[in-house]
């Protein structure tokens, strides 16, 4: 009777199209809520324009932060049998389950003017972090690196030990070693996991605007300007909300499969 | 077949008239300015109350919920632009206590609320610093170039009138040291917790906050007054108690908490 | 080139102890059932898993020495290894796989991919050398991994169950083939297997390895000859006793065994399955060693049935299928058993 391929059970289709239109409707319902005449003149405003090059430069350089304190992080827990591992990975998989609020608080009570640690570096380098550009990319950083690290971890306990045992024994050194077999190896890994790092760190809100503050230009993300227009300027909140959308649709859709498979 | 369902029934049928008894009219309730006698009232109702609202409010409404038991009271704190947003959205509030008319306005316009609402009191605003005032503001001007100064969001009654006050003023604090707050308890703790220098909330604030802060007075002539109209929701379910509610909050009990917060009286 | 090594190693409750030598252009196999410390062994001559004792001696260089607190890494050592499953890098090409080793230890990029060329023209594989491992076969891989090992110059190969990952008809040939090339390589080999047959065809010296200890060890063909314990025995397909020889009589627990020359003290008997004949009475003619049995198995091996014996002696006989027939052989039936003296081979 079947011709080859087995269709898949109805039931799973059913329960699978509900799940797709329970996250297809809110877009939809967004696209029919804009003004699209108004909308080109609600993106080119200043103030949008300062919040999309802040959200760009921000959630990339936390994206690029995470990438290189989270890889060897995430090396050290799939690889170094240090004791109490499994305490480590739970804080710093934290941030994951941590209402970003909360994360904002702890951010302020570490690192603001007022803290030890803050008021040192201010001392010392005239470093600030909050209401500054760089106290975004902190907040975005401790939301998105768990993502990073859960993944690229994964990867790597999924990578056979021994391939890096071969390496060493051909001549290579460890740092070769994890440089031409350990990291093309994880790639896909790594890829997924800075991917999904980025769209969180570019939907950041709560941690961003209690730590970062919400000042026009230099702390005011895509995310905080919808906040700030939503009852003031609806339209503006919503052509700004597509286009958080729109971006992150386009990156997260371009996420190819074999970067999600498990070797 | 069973026989229990039938007693069951005529239990349930004495409830209901005993119920629909009680309800009592409910016509002119708003009118009155004492709370009504009747201490059987009963039911649930959501309170959406200003940010700069919520030390008073939660006082006034565990007075409140002593003189009539069987009531509860749930509040909800937030900018007025939020709650009368969600109002008209139906977010199910029975009673909006707004910090100043313009939000109240958007419900009184469509009909949201429909009864004329009520004065329970009006509020200033006042300049915060950390404590000690460490960076020694004295006035309005002072605020320009001291650093990060953190006011409320525009569309929010205490940042549109500290945008009036600043404007009075002719003081411009640059946008790039400005953190907006979405309400104003939010815009506090920008000061009392975060790295702000200064900011500008409601009196009441500033004294909720206590020691957390140094308080800056404006000149009464430079300074802009909040008016708190609070009003019934037409649509509510629970008429009688949202409207018992309304005028506890204006009668002697209630004007006794708001003023011990620092409100000042609605005339 | 030479290696030398003495080995004790411990993997949680396992413990190698072990000593093991092999001259230049010499193969040692290191034979033993799964478990037995072969690939713990092949690890500590690697430098993947240090020694607890002992010594590791390369050339005379030092290796690993805890006693001296000497260890050499891995990378230093000049050690190649061609693992079980290969282990080609996936995402490189099988030429850069190959060229991997030289570009790891600093020779230039096209100095090193020349070299791989050679050495996979030599295995015979200079067609495929930009092919991504998943596209070769498993014979095709495994001349690679061994081209990659070789493209060092190592002073000692290793190779860990070459031929384990092949199927049957692959083996044979890259069997053939893998002597070939372990004959032109001039330093030390020490591999590692379960299969006796590869042993014997690939190696000159046999190490037998059995739950940690080398039971037995020496020349191939003599291991093969006169096993020395059960497990050889059942590997080569042999019967082994052991016993005190007085003359041509050797006692094996209650049961007498007749030689056909003199022996004397402790020693180990072979007879080849092939040479037991059974009967169903005692048998009488020059068959000067008979002794009642009984069945407990009957197994066919290719066209012929291996049927093996319990009582006074234990042992395995091969017999026609007819013969099977012939005597109801079953579990259970009583037989006599019955050797020729001079099938009997006896060795200390």
């Amino acid at each position: 009777m079947s011709r080859g391929r087995r269709r898949p059970p109805v039931a799973a289709l059913a329960a699978a199209a509900v799940a797709v239109a329970f996250f297809a409707l809110p877009l939809v319902g967004l696209l029919q809520r804009a003004d699209w005449r108004a909308l080109p003149d609600d993106l080119t405003r200043p103030a949008a324009l300062d919040a999309m090059r802040l959200s760009l430069v921000a959630s990339l350089a936390a994206t690029a932060a995470t990438v290189v304190f989270g890889t060897p992080l995430a090396w050290v827990l799939a690889r170094v049998p240090i004791p109490g591992r499994g305490l480590v990975r739970g804080l710093v998989l934290l941030p994951m389950v941590l209402p970003p609020v909360v994360g904002g608080v702890a951010l302020l009570s570490a690192f603001s003017l007022g803290s030890p640690l803050g008021g040192w570096l201010h001392d010392t380098f005239g470093l600030q972090l909050t209401y500054r550009p760089a106290g975004v990319v902190v907040a975005e950083t401790f939301v998105a690196m768990p993502f990073y690290v859960i993944t690229v971890e994964a990867g790597l306990r999924s990578l056979d030990p021994r391939f890096e045992e071969v390496a060493a024994g051909l001549g290579a050194g460890p740092v070769t070693t994890f440089r031409r077999v350990t990291l093309p190896m994880i790639a896909p890994s790594v890829a997924a996991g800075a991917v999904l790092a980025w769209a969180r760190a570019l939907g950041e809100f709560g941690a961003t605007i209690t730590f970062a503050g919400n000042i026009v230009g230099r702390t005011q993300t895509l995310p905080l300007a919808v906040y700030q227009r939503l009852e003031s300027d609806r339209d503006a909140a919503v052509a700004l909300s597509l286009l958080l959308l729109g971006v992150s649709f386009a990156v997260l859709a371009g996420l190819r499969d074999r970067w999600l498979v498990r070797r | 077949m069973s026989r229990r369902p039938r007693p069951f029934l005529a239990a349930a049928l004495a409830v209901a008239l005993v119920l629909a008894g009680c309800g009592g009219d409910d016509e002119s309730a708003a009118d009155s300015t004492t709370p009504a006698a009747t201490e059987d009232l009963s039911g649930s109702i959501t309170v959406a109350a200003a940010a700069s609202l919520t030390d008073a409010f939660t006082e006034i409404i565990e007075g409140f919920e002593d003189e009539y038991p069987d009531a509860d009271v749930e509040a909800t704190f937030d900018s007025s632009g939020t709650l009368s947003d969600q109002i008209l959205q139906g977010s199910g509030a029975d009673v909006f206590a707004s910090a100043d008319e313009t939000n109240m306005a958007k419900l009184t316009d469509t009909d949201v609320v429909t009864e004329e609402p009520t004065v329970i009191a009006r509020n200033q605003l006042v300049i915060v610093t950390k404590p000690g005032n460490p960076e020694g503001i004295e006035t309005l001007d002072d605020l320009a170039d001291v650093g990060v100064v953190a006011l409320c969001a525009e569309d929010a009654p205490c940042g549109r009138f500290a945008g009036q006050v600043l404007e009075g003023a002719d003081v411009e604090i640059p946008e790039s040291s400005v953190t907006r707050g979405q309400n104003v308890r939010t815009t506090l703790t920008a000061v009392t917790e975060g790295d702000a220098v200064a900011g500008i909330v409601y009196v009441t604030d500033a004294a909720a906050a206590g020691d957390a802060v140094s308080t800056v007075e404006i000149p009464e002539d430079e300074n802009a007054v909040a008016v708190y109209p609070i009003g019934v929701i037409s649509g509510s379910l629970e008429r009688d108690l949202a409207d018992a509610f309304v005028a506890y909050v204006a009668s002697d009990e209630g004007q006794a908490v708001l003023a011990e917060y620092g409100f000042l009286p609605p005339a | 080139m030479s290696l030398d090594a003495r080995i004790r190693a411990s993997r949680g409750r396992f413990t190698l102890d072990v000593e093991i030598a092999c001259d230049a252009g010499s193969v040692l196999a290191v034979l033993g059932p799964n478990g037995a410390g072969k690939t713990t062994l092949l690890r500590c001559l690697g430098g993947n898993l240090a020694i607890d004792a002992g010594h590791v001696r390369l050339d005379g260089e030092v290796l690993d020495d805890p006693a001296t607190g000497t260890f050499v890494a891995p990378e230093h050592r000049r050690v190649g290894t061609v693992p079980q499953d290969h282990l080609l890098f996936p995402h490189l090409s099988a030429l850069e796989n190959v060229a991997f080793g030289p570009r790891a230890r600093g020779v230039a990029r096209r100095d090193a991919r020349e070299r791989a060329r050679a050495r996979l023209a030599a295995v015979g594989l200079e067609d495929r050398a930009g092919d991504r491992p998943a596209r070769l076969s498993g014979g095709q891989s495994q001349r690679v991994a061994l081209a990659r090992a070789l493209a060092t110059d190592p002073a000692l190969l290793l190779l860990d169950e070459p031929l384990a990952a092949l199927d049957a008809t692959t083996r044979a040939t890259t069997r053939r083939d893998l002597r070939r090339h372990l004959g032109d390589f001039p330093g030390p080999t020490v591999l590692v297997t379960h299969d006796p047959i590869d042993a014997l065809v690939l190696a000159d010296v046999i190490a037998v390895v059995e739950d940690g200890l080398v039971t037995q060890s020496g020349p191939a063909a003599e291991v093969a000859r006169r096993p020395r314990t059960p497990y050889v025995a059942d590997l080569v397909g042999t019967n082994l006793l052991r016993g005190e020889a007085h003359g041509t009589e050797v006692a094996v627990g209650a049961a007498t065994v007749r030689l056909a020359e003199t022996a004397d003290g402790p020693v180990h008997l072979t007879i080849a399955p092939s040479a037991v004949t059974l009967h169903p009475d005692p048998p009488q003619g020059s068959a000067r060693n008979r002794w009642p049995a009984t069945v407990v198995d009957v197994e066919m091996v290719g066209e012929r049935a291996r049927v093996e014996l319990t009582g006074e002696l234990p042992l395995t006989a091969e017999v026609t299928p007819a013969a099977v027939a012939d005597l109801g052989l079953a579990p259970g039936l009583a037989v006599w058993a019955s050797v020729k003296a001079t099938e009997v081979a006896a060795y200390p």
